[in-house]
C-alpha cells in the first residue's frame, strides 16, 4: 500500500488526466463546429457539397486515429515544418487537438444527420412555406431540433474523444496519461496491475458522468410531438 | 402544368385560373394529384413545364426569389407541422421576425392578434404538442396569416382530426373566406364547399375533370367519375 501511494509523489497522476481533458475539451469544441458544419453539407441542396461532406465522413472515419495522429506529427509537423504555435510542446499539443477534431468531426456529423432523421420532413415544409431559405431553415428550426434528437450519439462520440485522446502519445504529447503509464510501468514493474487499474478507473470517473448526463438530458430535452 | 414521378404522370396539364378573393375547393379521390398540386403552387414539388404565376408574377424556380415569393403564398398542411420546439406565439412571430424582418413587439402583437382571431390566444405560451389537434391547426392558420399571404393554400386541413375538431378550424376557414382571402382548399367537406367556395375543381388522375359551382357541382356532376366519387362519399 506504501509503495502503491509512494506513486503518486513521483507521479503527476492528475495532472496527466488533465492534459487528456484539455485535449478532449478543445478538440470536441471543433469537432463539435466542423461536425456541424459537414452535416449542413450533407443535408444542404446543393451536390457537391453532399458530394464534400459525404466523401469527408468516409476517409475519416474510415482511417484510424494512430494514423492520423501519425501522419499530422511526422507529415505535417517535422517533413513540412507546419507550426502552430512558438513552442515545440505547445505546438504538437495543438497538432494533437487538430488530429482529434478533424477525426471525430465525421463521428459528430453523423450523429447529427440520425438526430436530423429524427425530425418529421414537415418542419422542414413548413419553414420553408413561410419563406425561410435552407440556412434560416436549419439554423432556427431543423438543427435546434435535431441536436435533441442527436444527444445520446453526441455523448457517445465525447466518450470516445475522451478515451481516443490517449492516442495522441502516438505523436509524442508525452504528459497525457498513457503515456505517463507507460513510463511508471516501466520505472514501478513490481506494481503493474495497480497502475493499470489507477489509470483505467481515471478514465471511468471522467466517462461515467459523462454518459449518465446525456442519458439525462435527452430525456430532458426531447421535442415532443 | 405537367409534373411526373418518375413513370406516373401526376399532374396532366393543369390550367387553373384563381381571381382575387375567390375560394377554390379542390376535391377528388385519393391519389389523383391533390396534394401534389397544391405543394406544386408553392414549389415545395418541382415541375416539368408550365409556369406558377401569382399576382402576375412568375414563381422562381430556387434561391432567395422564390423565398420570398413563397412568403406570399400561405399554407396549411394536413400534419399541420407546427415547429415542435417553438411556443405557440414563437411559432405564429418566427416568419415576420426572420423573413420580414419585423422588430419583436410588433410581431408579438401581430401574431397575439392573429391567435386571438383563430381563439387560440390563451394557448401562446405552450407548446405544440400541449394543444389539441385542432387547436394547432388553427395556429397553423394563425402563423401562415402573419406572412399576409396573397393566397392560402389548404391540404386537408381537417382530415387528420377527431370529428368534434373539424368544425371550430371549418370556422376559422370560412370567416377567412368572407373576410375576402384567396383560398385554395383540398378538402372533402361539402358543408364547407357550400358554404364558402365560389368553385369547386374536380380532380382524378392528375387531371381537372370538372369545375362548376358548390350547387351545381353536388347536385348535377357532369362527368362519371365525378358521379362515382359523390356517390361514394355520399354514401357514407
Ligand atoms: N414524392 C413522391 N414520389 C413518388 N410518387 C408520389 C410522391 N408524392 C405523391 N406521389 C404519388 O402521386 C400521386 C398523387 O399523390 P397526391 O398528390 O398525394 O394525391 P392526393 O393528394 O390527391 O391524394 C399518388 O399516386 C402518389 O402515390
Ligand atoms: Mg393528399
Amino acid at each position: 500500500m506504501e509503495n502503491y501511494l509512494s506513486l503518486f509523489e513521483t507521479y503527476d497522476v492528475p495532472a496527466a488526466f488533465w492534459v487528456n481533458i484539455q485535449l478532449s475539451f478543445w478538440a470536441a469544441i471543433f469537432a463539435l463546429v466542423i461536425g456541424t458544419v459537414l452535416a449542413l453539407f450533407r443535408i444542404s441542396p446543393i451536390p457537391s457539397l453532399q458530394w464534400f461532406g459525404a466523401a469527408y465522413v468516409n476517409i475519416f472515419r474510415n482511417t484510424p486515429l494512430t494514423i492520423i495522429l501519425a501522419f499530422g506529427f511526422l507529415g505535417l509537423f517535422s517533413v513540412m515544418q507546419v507550426s502552430l504555435a512558438g513552442d515545440l510542446n505547445a505546438s504538437l499539443f495543438r497538432i494533437a487537438i487538430v488530429g482529434l477534431a478533424l477525426y471525430h468531426a465525421a463521428f459528430v456529423c453523423e450523429a447529427i444527420r440520425s438526430g436530423v432523421n429524427t425530425v418529421p420532413l414537415g418542419q422542414a415544409e413548413a419553414a420553408r412555406a413561410i419563406g425561410l431559405g435552407f440556412l434560416p431553415a436549419a439554423r432556427l428550426v431543423i438543427l435546434p431540433q435535431a441536436f435533441r434528437g442527436a444527444i445520446a450519439p453526441l455523448g457517445n462520440v465525447l466518450i470516445a474523444l475522451i478515451k481516443n485522446s490517449t492516442v495522441a502519445a502516438a505523436g509524442s504529447v508525452a504528459t497525457e496519461s498513457s503515456s505517463l503509464m507507460k513510463t511508471m510501468i516501466e520505472f514501478r514493474s513490481d506494481l503493474v496491475i495497480p497502475i493499470f487499474l489507477t489509470f483505467a478507473l481515471g478514465f471511468v470517473i471522467l466517462v461515467i458522468p459523462i454518459g449518465l448526463l446525456t442519458t439525462w438530458a435527452s430525456r430532458k430535452l426531447a421535442v415532443a410531438r | 402544368m405537367n409534373k411526373h414521378f418518375g413513370e406516373l404522370h401526376v399532374l396532366r396539364d393543369i390550367n387553373l385560373d384563381v381571381a382575387r378573393g375567390e375560394v377554390v375547393v379542390v376535391i377528388g379521390p385519393s391519389g389523383s394529384g391533390k396534394s401534389t398540386l397544391c405543394r406544386a403552387i408553392n414549389r415545395l414539388e418541382t415541375i416539368d413545364d408550365g409556369q406558377i404565376m401569382i399576382d402576375g408574377e412568375v414563381l422562381p424556380a430556387e434561391g432567395k426569389a422564390l423565398a420570398k415569393l413563397r412568403a406570399d403564398v400561405g399554407m396549411v398542411f394536413q400534419s399541420f407541422n407546427l415547429f415542435a420546439h417553438k411556443s405557440i406565439l414563437e411559432n405564429v412571430t418566427l416568419g415576420p421576425i426572420k423573413v420580414k424582418g419585423m422588430k419583436g413587439g410588433e410581431a408579438k402583437e401581430l401574431a397575439m392578434s392573429l391567435l386571438k382571431r383563430v381563439g387560440v390566444d390563451n394557448q401562446a405560451q405552450k407548446l405544440p404538442a400541449q394543444l389539441s389537434g385542432g387547436q394547432q391547426q388553427r395556429v397553423a392558420i394563425a402563423r401562415a396569416l402573419a406572412m399576409k399571404p396573397k393566397v392560402m393554400l389548404f391540404d386537408e386541413p381537417t382530415s387528420a382530426l377527431d370529428p368534434e375538431m373539424i368544425n371550430e378550424v371549418l370556422d376559422s376557414m370560412v370567416a377567412l373566406a368572407k373576410e375576402g382571402m384567396t383560398m385554395i382548399v383540398v378538402t372533402h367537406e361539402m358543408g364547407f364547399a357550400r358554404k364558402a367556395a365560389d368553385r369547386v375543381v374536380f380532380m382524378a388522375d392528375g387531371q381537372i375533370m370538372e369545375e362548376a359551382t358548390p350547387e351545381s357541382f353536388f347536385t348535377n356532376p357532369q362527368s362519371d367519375r365525378a358521379k362515382d366519387f359523390l356517390g361514394k362519399i355520399l354514401s357514407h
